[in-house]
């Protein structure tokens, strides 16, 4: 093994390992902040999430076809992330009319945990009508061609390749390149800006407090004179438009599908227990280490292991811990494993 | 003198279990009253109904003559009222500072204000601001609660069980703080379990059975009632 075979493997390891799990982490982070908020203020795991977050993708591509119909194109950047606003606040709207037409009333039932749980799959079924309703059955590109005039338009999708040119010339060969494109570099801005903004919230502000208090115990919150219906209204517009952005940019780095999102459900709520149910940055860490464990059980090792062992793997057949069609199973394992040996999670949050 | 709260003949309890038959509790303006009885006999329940935690089935309740009857909590604070539950009565992953400033959720300009004065009155909170209430020793969290009622500078202050689980010692600074709160004309309606104590501080007493008034008088005439001290205070006087 030289070293150009040790920077192959190594560029090789990072694009397809690090930064698959660093993107596919970013919307488990976006999805389980969501769900483990929701779960601390109205304490019922809120099912409906992965689908509010392809309904979010569903107007933001709504948007998009408006948008480039009317001749806009913003590339490098989609047009897409243009229709953002719209599928937050329509996300929203739809969470918070869901919330007073269904939740509310159990709320002022005092109904038990459960009732609320059946209530969200309920609503689970419903979105997933309404999303194929309105949207279809069929997959669909967000980077759309519009034809104006007989005039073909079509939009790219920005990609950013490094070439590493002075190690290419240093370095014979050297030949892998590290690709990154503009819906990941946008899902990467967005999470980090997204968490931030909200850890400022959370500490700082005197709903993102009162959020907290309201988590921590109810009932002393409305004793305190807090008012816990803001406090609801506020949770359901951060979870709504963190789910709108997560399905808007996941549609964007693949393509959206009515069921973009729901097979996101279990490895998101496997990250909000694993970060302790009620603690939003508990469940950023849980998303991180179920995208990384998930990536890396199915990771393909051939071509790593091909420049590092020539010849002496057998390079016909995938080499990887777990069958890629096993993929589910390992976030559905380290749910099991948490719920067992740790059922606070890794920073103490709620029991389920 | 007149009357800051004024409840009359309450009857309710949890769901279809009535614990209030018809009693009368009073607070006059800036004075204590307090609620003493055996376990069972609705002293607790009684104060979650005054501030609307549990439906109220009849009765009158009064707030310096305004007619308070099926207000919320929240209302309740804005109106001049703070309560302090007996358990779980502090934000535990909050901090000290963000546990009081709660107490002002619904007035957010007087925030800077009533930290100056709760932390004039309990110096121990204001060197631990920034720590984690669960962290707190009991007395420390019952101070943390107390002065979180106190941050919208509340007219009565309502306490549910102020010294339980509490050492004989950290009893006795929660007195003193109820009597400087108190002091500062603010009117104090509490049900305590050591009925003797409190009765000592206590401008008007409430001894309740089976959610009745049984006997109601001075705090110190009270103590010297043979039948009261006999029936409620552990044995002879």
């Amino acid at each position: 093994m030289d070293t150009a075979d040790a920077l192959n493997a190594a560029v090789y390891l990072f694009n397809k390992g690090i930064l698959n799990a660093a993107k596919v982490g970013s919307i488990y982070a976006l999805g389980a902040v969501g769900i483990t908020l929701i779960f601390g203020i109205l304490r019922f795991a809120h099912f409906a999430h992965g689908d509010m977050m392809t309904f979010g993708a569903l107007v933001a591509f709504a948007g998009t076809v408006v948008l480039r119909h009317a001749g806009v194109n913003t590339e490098p950047l989609p047009t897409g992330l243009l229709a953002l606003p719209l599928a937050a606040v329509v996300t929203v709207l739809l969470a918070l009319a869901i919330d007073r037409s269904v939740y509310a009333h159990f709320r002022a039932q005092r109904s038990p945990p459960i009732v609320f749980v059946m209530a969200s799959i309920g609503v689970t079924f419903v979105l997933q009508g309404i999303i194929r309703l309105l949207g279809g059955t069929g997959d669909r590109q967000l980077f759309l061609t519009v034809v104006d005039e007989g005039v073909r338009l079509r939009e790219g999708k920005a990609r950013f390749a490094f070439e590493f040119g002075w190690l290419r010339e240093h370095v014979d060969g050297f030949a892998q390149n590290l690709v990154i494109t503009m819906p990941q570099v946008m899902l990467f801005v967005f999470t980090a800006i997204a968490l931030v903004t909200l850890h400022r919230f959370l500490s700082r502000t005197r709903l993102g407090k009162a959020m907290r208090a309201v988590s921590d115990n109810e009932e002393l919150a409305r004793t305190t004179g807090i008012d816990v219906g803001q406090v609801v209204r506020v949770t359901w517009l951060i979870g709504g438009t963190l789910a709108a952005s997560a399905g808007l940019l996941l549609a964007l780095d693949t393509q959206y599908k009515p069921d973009l999102a729901f097979n996101l459900l279990l490895p998101m709520f496997a990250a909000a227990i694993m970060g302790g149910v009620g603690q939003p940055f508990g469940a950023v860490a849980g998303a991180f280490v179920v995208a990384l464990a998930e990536t890396f059980a199915v990771f393909d090792w051939r071509v790593v292991l091909g420049y590092l062992a020539p010849g002496a793997v057998d390079t016909s057949a995938s080499i990887a811990l777990v069958p890629a069609e096993y993929k589910l199973a390992v976030p559905f394992v380290i749910l099991v494993i948490v719920l067992i040996w740790r059922p606070t999670g890794l920073f103490r949050g709620r029991v389920l | 003198m007149s009357l800051l709260l004024e409840a009359r003949g309450l009857v309710g309890g949890y769901g279809d279990m009535t614990i209030l038959h018809g009693c009368d509790i009073t607070v006059e303006r800036g004075r204590i009253s307090v609620i003493v009885g055996a376990n069972g006999a609705g002293k607790s329940t009684a104060m979650k109904i005054i501030f609307g935690l549990l439906p109220l089935r009849s009765g009158k309740l009064l707030f310096e003559g305004e007619d308070i009857t099926g207000w919320t909590p929240q209302a309740l604070v804005a109106r001049g009222l703070g309560y302090v539950p007996q358990t779980a009565n502090v934000f535990a992953s909050l901090s000290v500072e963000e546990n009081l400033e709660m107490g002002a959720f619904l007035a957010p300009r007087r925030v800077s204000e009533g930290l100056e004065r709760v932390y004039g009155i309990f110096p121990d909170l204001g060197a631990k601001r920034r720590q984690a209430a669960g962290e707190l020793s009991g007395g420390q969290r019952q101070m943390v609660a107390v002065g979180r009622a106190l941050m919208m500078a509340p007219r009565l202050l309502m306490l549910d069980e102020p010294t339980a689980g509490l050492s004989p010692k950290v009893m006795g600074e929660i007195f003193d703080i109820i009597l400087d709160v108190n002091r500062a004309d603010v009117g104090v309606l509490m049900v305590e379990q050591n009925a003797r104590q409190a009765l000592q501080i206590a401008d008007t007493g409430f001894v309740l059975a089976s959610g009745r008034n049984l006997f109601t008088d001075s705090g110190r005439a009270l103590l010297a009632d043979a039948e009261v001290a006999r029936s409620f205070l552990g044995g002879g006087a």
